[in-house]
């Protein structure tokens, strides 16, 4: 029998008695009175409290005792103590025991609606999943179940169809939509080359891409895998909590035993209302908001953070996290874009980039992709060279219309004459840690065109956010000291650790922690992987579909600075929420007990059976939605 | 008066009773699973806790237990392996099975929803 049936009959069966209880002042009494009530709480008993009797015999058998046992106790004695008072004439309690049950399992109802409501979140995320794909197989097209599409398999995407599993295009051109997968809310551009991902939803043109991730390797199946891990893991924080409720409801029952003494024994007060008191703290005490604190907070946290795009790997990340003092950060790639691009250009813009982009049309060099793209965006013409030949470290020279034109760097103009004007402007140019290429025609420099791998839009944002949020923040990387010094001006980050070696980042990471700081690095998966573990936290950014999930204790999907700012305020959030649930859990416990036990009855504050088990309820109902009110906190 | 000292007589009675019952040590056996066809196979009843509540499986052997949940609390409900990441609801008076990956030896607890009944899974 499910507890909603359970609940309605103990309901149903408990109102007649509820009548009565507010209507008794008025003369008005329930025919046949004790023995009509017995009936009542009989059937509440048989049928709604059966369950929680059958567990907790079943758990003292294996010497375990658990909220049922709690439960049944409680009730029981008011039912039993009843049964005997209605035989030999005195005040029967009955109604105590089918309240109880009825409250209690309202709690139940209440909790597992809410528990399925954040559960959720994972079960959404495969719901993303197309059934079928369009596979081109001998160039004709057949639908294909997404459990047979393999790796290399050639798949058509129509306006408007959701992305079958992850792969590279091939043919066409769209724009995507990926929101569901990194939290990004633009539509992204796909060209030829560019990779798709599972799942998203394409929106305007169609293409064909090849599959290069099928089943558990998508990064769908991924993230899901990883959620579903963190959803499950325990907060080191939460081992307290543990301990005590394992011994705690003995404790409670020995509690229980000596309220009892110690009202009928010692302070002669009478057998019933003695009994009411013990039973009151038997009902009060259930650890069930104690022992969902935790995992509920942590479920509905990292759902939400998966969302967003940002994947925290269990508690134990999200505790660390919470102590992080210092954000490392690696340069290429994390606070920049990681790819040069064109700065500035001196000189007759559009001749400069003409000549240098046809001179490197050619070329492989990162310098000369910069240049390219440059010229591409500007939507140039580009010429025809003859006598093409490159020199060696220096850059290439050929003929344009007859007319000699070199790209390269200043060792390739050495002996020719450049203004002092340009040479003023590269100087400018260089201290502002930039590469300079020079372009000449005919012996003569006319232009300069520099280039710098520069900063993400958002990353100076998102550092000055950390910053604010009392984070020292630290940039590693390779580069030399005054390059890295200019773009970490840009950008605001604290302290410049330049001239790293790759493999020596974990060893600067250890060097921090042994200043006493906790901290996190912030770097791309798959070069970074000894550094992320060695901090106290990792964070990883996604590069495209590649998310090394291993590596990291809080994963990217998205490449966006901010995206550090919010998973260290989710982690936060999730955290202090963690906190507060077990605080307000141990109060409810810490003070329930001595009110049910009539410390305060002296000043009036007592607690009948029935209103413990509403407190009861309430306590784990409270809980719960404290969780779920993760899913609302703001998070900018 | 009689009545009182009979109530402080059994009050102190179950006090002990309790302590003795729910806080002495009651040794419990660990069950190995039964290998066959190279799959290891075991039961665990879910009833008032987990019996057995520890079991023993080798090691790189695939590996299933299955749940049997007897007790209608919702307590049990849910059992929760949470080193592997496996969380699975158990419906009542059912077999649930749960495929254990056996490459790393180690001892992995598992435990219900609201982590209040413990068992662990010892891989050597």
């Amino acid at each position: 029998m499910t507890i909603k049936s359970r609940f309605w009959i103990s309901l149903i069966f408990s109102l007649p008695m509820f009548f009565e209880m507010i209507l008794k002042p008025f003369g008005w009494m329930l025919p046949g009175h004790t023995y009509t009530m017995f009936i009542l709480t009989t059937i509440v008993m048989a049928i709604s409290a059966r369950p929680f009797l059958h567990s907790a015999w079943a758990a003292f058998k294996n010497h375990h005792a658990n909220m049922d046992t709690l439960v049944a106790i409680g009730t029981a004695t008011a039912y039993v103590y009843s049964i005997y008072a209605m035989f030999t004439g005195q005040d029967v309690f009955f109604e105590s025991a089918a309240f109880v049950i009825t409250f209690i399992l309202l709690g139940q109802v209440f909790e597992e609606k809410m528990r399925n409501n954040a559960n959720s979140s994972v079960e959404k995320l495969l719901n993303l999943q197309v059934k079928e794909a369009e596979v081109i197989v001998d160039g004709k097209s057949q639908m294909v179940p997404l459990d047979d599409i393999k790796v290399g398999d050639v798949i058509r995407v129509r306006p408007g169809q959701k992305i079958a599993v992850d792969g590279e295009i091939i043919e066409g051109s769209s724009t995507v939509d990926e929101s569901m997968i990194t939290g990004e809310s633009m539509p992204v551009t796909k060209k030829v080359g560019d990779k798709v991902i599972g799942s998203t939803l394409n929106n305007t043109g169609t293409f064909l891409f090849k599959a290069d991730k099928v089943g558990k390797d998508t990064m769908l199946a991924q993230i899901v895998e990883m959620v579903k891990k963190a959803q499950n893991s325990h907060a080191p924080i939460q081992k307290t909590a543990d301990k005590i409720a394992n011994i705690f409801v003995p404790v409670v029952l020995i509690i229980a035993i000596l309220t009892y003494l110690v009202w009928y024994v010692f302070l002669g007060n009478s057998n019933i209302s003695s009994l009411l008191f013990a039973v009151s703290v038997v009902i009060i005490a259930c650890p069930c908001a104690l022992g969902i604190a935790t995992p509920t907070a942590l479920m509905v946290g990292t759902g939400r953070s998966a969302k967003m795009g940002i994947l925290i790997k269990d508690g134990e990340v999200l505790e660390a996290t919470d102590k992080i003092d210092t954000v490392v950060f690696d340069k290429t790639g994390t606070i920049t874009e990681g790819k040069p691009k064109v700065t500035d250009i001196i000189g007759n813009k559009d001749e400069v980039l003409q000549i240098a982009a046809s001179l490197e049309k050619n070329s492989e060099h990162p310098l000369a992709t910069a240049i390219m793209d440059k010229a591409i965006e500007q939507q140039l013409e580009l010429f025809e060279v003859n006598e093409f030949m490159a020199v060696e470290g220096k850059g290439i020279t050929g003929s344009i219309a007859e007319q000699r034109v070199v790209v390269g760097n200043t060792k390739l103009i050495e002996d020719w004459n450049i203004f002092q004007e340009l040479q003023e402007k590269m100087k400018n140019l260089q201290s502002e840690a930039k590469t300079v290429v020079v372009v000449g025609k005919n012996d003569e420099v006319i232009g300069l065109i520099a280039i710098q791998d520069i900063p993400k839009a958002t990353s100076a944002k998102a550092i000055s956010d950390l910053e604010k949020r009392g984070l020292k923040t630290v940039m590693l990387t390779g580069d030399n000291q005054q390059v890295a010094e200019v773009i970490a001006n840009e950008v605001g980050i604290d302290e410049v650790i330049a001239d790293v070696l790759p493999q020596d980042k974990a060893h600067h990471i250890e060097m921090l922690q042994d200043q006493g700081r906790n901290v996190a690095f912030v770097g791309d998966g798959i070069n970074d992987a000894p550094a992320l573990t060695t901090a106290n936290v990792g964070i990883a950014m996604g590069a495209g579909t590649d998310i090394a999930i291993e590596s990291g204790g809080i994963v990217l999907v998205k490449n966006d600075l901010e995206d550090v700012v919010k998973a260290l305020m989710m982690s936060e959030k999730t955290f202090n929420r963690i906190k507060l649930n077990l605080f307000w859990a141990f109060i409810y416990n810490g003070l329930g007990i001595p009110v049910a036990a009539g410390i305060f009855s002296g000043i009036g504050l007592t607690l009948s059976p029935e209103l413990a088990g509403l407190a009861m309820a309430f306590s784990s109902i409270s809980v719960m939605i404290s969780s779920l009110m993760l899913n609302r906190v703001k998070i900018a | 008066m009689i009545t009182k000292i009979i109530a402080l007589v059994i009050g102190i009675a179950l006090i002990g009773f309790i302590s003795w019952w729910f806080f002495g040590k009651h040794e419990k056996e660990a069950v190995t699973a039964d290998v066959a066809d190279n799959v290891q196979e075991v039961t665990v009843k879910v009833d008032g806790g987990y019996s057995p509540e520890t079991v023993v499986l080798k090691k790189g052997v695939p590996a299933v237990i299955n749940f049997y949940r007897k007790d209608p609390s919702s307590c049990l409900e849910q059992v929760v392996f949470s080193d592997f990441g496996i969380s699975k609801m158990l419906p009542e008076n059912e077999n649930t099975k749960i495929e254990i990956n056996t490459d790393k030896a180690g001892e992995y607890g598992f435990a219900c929803g609201m982590n209040m009944f413990h068992g662990k899974v010892i891989i050597k």
